[in-house]
């Protein structure tokens, strides 16, 4: 097979000291930026660009340079993981969903179990995810060009119906949470007018709710609050300290292959379409939720729920690196990052990359086995010593977290009035968590509701304002249906179980 | 961006008065080079793009902060920084903001131009320092290549025989340059398009060769490489006269191979500023600084392979004709923009 021989290739060309040296470094610092709230991957990546600049002079400098910078958005990836499950802060978007079941099961002393978890899926969705770049590239690209205005439409619908019931909280709540959402998505600039919405003359709402900013308010703030009123004691309990805890995970995890697989297929998808790592994450979440035996006990410490959302988000983080090489247009953030790093080392992503510079991509390619392979070594070493930090007194680390939330959201935007805006979220958390409301779709809604408003009127435009073209073709129509089909999941399976009896 | 969008009449004394200033801009600048600069930055430079991570603007900062990295131009480092919110005011009204911050320097697009007078955002490029312009972008008419129209005329023709509506023109952003070159042509031809806003230009090209919509008037560099795989077939570009670059990029055509638009019956031009403002209130050797630093970001040969590549039009003004052209342009896009009903209502 050709594509063995090119990969073969790639190994001999990222195989170098000084690279392998690289992915530590990227591994760790991207580790660290995943840890930090607000310190993204893509501004991590764009901070340390500059020094690359030297490095892409030459072709194997131009390897080097790309596996520093992708080490550092694979380290961020695992990173994300581990404020989520030990503290329920996410340390990125695509970590809210690993916080369902990763924090309940950190505050029944299973946090080493989560971070094993959590970082071995995150390993398993990746390699699944290289796997399909190394053998289907072109073939994948070519899918990906199928997706116009109503398919990315019927993707973001499919995410928001995966999610209808995924909390147990009434669904009038959590349409009421949802609704929030979708209204602060719409303020700032309307893509398909052109005008500014919702901004009340304030020059600081141009540029909309972050969702970084909600999330980081919502859960960290929200969370120290509650903690703060149930009276100072950490909830957490003190984690093992042994490695041993990472190989008794280990045997527990093929268990859960059906998921894995599950997760690695949606995030491989969604990376493509170009959905990104967050919906993946939570479309992963939901479906596993439905389809999984444990479906049930999702949302009280299970570790099934730590593995789905990780495997989709770190298989989309990965494919979202496919679009970006074969088209040239980035499925991430992060990924736009990197493809400004292409161009200033002289190579233009598009379809004849992969022909023209075979060095570079198979390089690329054969790092990414590589880098998460290290990557993985790294973080479960790091276990042990995260685990520990929840013994460390609530009063000591309360004010420590609050500090790196507050850096986290200064940082997205430089922005003051961010900070501020992360206290009032903050507020807005504990209110939710008081009164029993759903914190998940509303932050879906922020993350995806313009997305899926901008998709939805493009497709009327294109349409005339009819809805069939959301049925037009074979593939529209399937995943639309798809969507309608999970929307009214619980009440059809009700209806079939009623009428079996 | 700032596009130019001539009629046939004032084709003519635009390209001698260009010529004139880039004599101007080339003498001013030996001139300044034998001097030895007053001032420098003391910290690092802040170097804002108000467009997202990825569009053509945002390259270019990128580059230009890779080029003065990697030839050491500047003792102090250069950071880009994106503040897209709000079609790029969150930019401008942050370097309006910033006065007499020497620190700091913004790229434009056109939103310089539309963003305001879309929005009614209360900036103008007036409350800004002019530095110097950089090149101007380019627009070409683009449609799949598998479809079988081989001239602008007949694919025009096609839109109008198509009916109303009927045949989609795909773009980036509303009100901004993309849909005012599409008002441009239907205006100019009576063809009418339905519009579809994207988020970038990559985007819009891809949804080109994904045939969800029917042509494009994508900036070079963000189609390129789509028609060098061969997904993609160039019409015409909007400009008065043929680009200048003769080496071969697809098809066994080169940039300069393309005609002009109005050489095929759609008298639209209009190119994109990409140039250089800084705050209010900065001092002249402070601006001076800039203008050098650009000086010799343009001398190297990675510039020259840049502008190549992105087949950009290379004048590059300073100074008082900067303003002039800044002026000018602002007053066609208020006409533009006008015509078309783009203006934010007051």
């Amino acid at each position: 097979m050709e594509e063995i021989s090119s990969l073969m290739h790639g190994f001999a060309v990222a195989l170098t000291p000084m690279n392998i040296g690289l992915m530590m470094i990227g591994i760790l610092l991207g580790v660290l930026i995943g840890v930090l709230p607000g310190l993204g991957g893509a501004n991590g990546v764009a901070i340390l660009l500059p020094l690359t600049f030297a490095m892409g002079s030459t072709p194997a400098g131009q390897v080097s340079a790309i596996i520093l910078l992708s080490c550092i958005y694979w380290g961020a990836l695992f990173g994300g993981a581990i404020t989520s499950i030990l503290f329920n802060i996410p340390g990125e978007p695509w970590s809210v969903a690993t916080t369902f079941d990763g924090y309940p099961m950190s505050q029944k002393g299973k946090a080493g179990e989560a971070l094993t978890a959590a970082f071995t899926s995150s390993f398993v969705g990746a390699f699944i995810a290289v796997l399909m770049i190394t053998f289907l590239a072109p073939m994948v690209a070519r899918f990906a060009l199928r997706f116009g205005p109503p398919e990315f439409f019927s993707v973001y619908l499919l995410t928001f119906c995966s999610f209808v019931g995924m909390t147990k909280s009434p669904p009038f709540k959590t349409l009421a949470a949802m609704m929030l959402g979708f209204a602060l998505a719409a303020v700032g600039l309307d893509t398909v007018t052109g005008q500014l919405r919702l901004t009340f003359g304030f020059t600081e709402l141009l540029k909309g709710f972050d969702f970084l900013i909600a999330v980081i308010g919502l859960f960290g703030i929200g969370e120290i609050l509650l903690t703060i009123e149930e009276g100072l004691n950490f909830k957490g309990t003190e984690g093992k300290m042994r490695m041993k805890v990472v190989l008794e995970t280990w045997k527990e995890l093929p268990k859960y292959w059906k998921t894995s697989l599950r997760s690695s297929a949606i995030g491989c998808w969604m990376g493509i379409t170009p959905g990104g790592a967050t919906p993946a994450s939570f479309m992963g979440y939901g479906v596993a939720k439905k389809l999984s035996p444990n479906g049930a006990n999702f949302g009280k410490g299970e570790i099934e729920g730590v593995v789905a959302p990780e495997t989709a988000a770190h298989a989309a983080g990965t494919a979202a690196l496919l679009p970006m090489l074969t088209l040239g247009i980035p499925g991430s953030p992060t990924a736009a990052v990197l493809l400004g790093g292409l161009l200033i080392w002289g190579l233009q992503p598009g379809p004849l990359l992969f022909e023209e510079k075979k060095d570079f991509v198979w390089g690329l390619i054969a790092s990414m086995y590589l880098g998460n392979v290290v990557g993985l070594i790294v973080v479960l070493t790091t276990v042990p010593l995260f685990a520990a930090i929840l013994r460390v007194p609530f009063s000591i680390i309360a004010p420590v977290i609050l500090v790196i939330c507050a850096i986290g959201a200064f940082t997205v935007h430089q922005s003051m009035f961010d900070v501020w805006l992360m206290i009032i979220f903050g507020i807005i958390g504990y209110v939710f968590k008081k009164l029993d409301y759903p914190m998940a779709p509303m932050v879906l809604a922020i993350v995806l509701g313009d997305r899926a408003e901008d998709a939805f009127r493009q497709s009327m435009l294109a349409s005339q304002g009819s809805l069939a073209v959301f049925f037009s073709n074979g593939l529209v129509g399937s995943i639309t249906a798809l969507a309608l089909l999970m929307l009214f999941w619980a009440p059809l399976s009700a209806t079939i179980a009623r009428l079996r009896r | 961006m700032s596009k130019h969008l001539n009629t046939a009449a004032n084709r003519q004394p635009q390209a001698k008065w260009k010529r004139v200033a880039l004599a101007c801009a080339v003498a001013v600048g030996t001139f300044a080079s034998g001097v030895a600069s007053a001032w420098e930055p003391t910290k690092s430079v802040e170097f804002v793009v108000p467009a997202g991570t990825g569009g053509g603007a945002d390259q270019m900062a990128r580059f230009i902060q890779g080029v003065i990295t990697k030839n050491n131009l500047m003792k102090q480092s250069m950071v880009v920084v994106n503040k897209s919110g709000g079609a790029g005011a969150e930019g401008f009204l942050d370097v309006k903001g910033s006065n007499k911050d020497p620190h700091k320097i913004i790229i434009t697009l056109s939103n310089l131009f539309t963003t305001p007078l879309a929005t009614g955002v209360p900036f103008n490029w007036k409350d800004l320092t002019p530095v110097q312009m950089l090149a101007l972008d380019q627009f070409i008419f683009w449609v799949n290549a598998d479809t079988p129209y081989k001239t602008a005329k007949e694919y025009v023709d096609a839109v109008k025989a198509a009916g109303p509506n009927k045949m989609k023109m795909g773009g980036t952003g509303s009100k901004q340059e993309d849909q005012i070159i599409t008002v441009a042509i239907e205006k100019q031809t009576g063809a009418k398009f339905t519009y579809i806003p994207y988020k970038g230009g990559g985007e819009v090209a891809v949804q080109l060769v994904g045939k969800h919509v029917d042509s494009t008037v994508n900036n070079p560099i963000e189609a390129v490489e789509q028609w060098r795989a061969g997904k993609l077939r160039p019409l015409c570009v909007f400009d008065d006269k043929k680009m200048p670059y003769t080496a071969k990029v697809a098809s066994n055509m080169s940039w300069g191979d393309i005609p002009t638009c109005a050489s095929q019956g759609v008298s639209v031009d209009y190119q994109m500023l990409r140039g250089i403002f800084m705050p209010p209130g900065v001092t002249k050797e402070q601006v001076k600084f800039y203008v050098d630093l650009f000086k010799k970001v343009r001398e190297t040969p990675d510039w020259k392979e840049f502008m190549e590549k992105g087949a950009f039009d290379t004048t590059a003004l300073t100074g008082e004709d900067y303003v002039n052209w800044v002026t000018r342009e602002e007053q066609r896009h208020q006409a533009l923009m006008a015509e078309a009903g783009f203006l934010a209502k007051k």
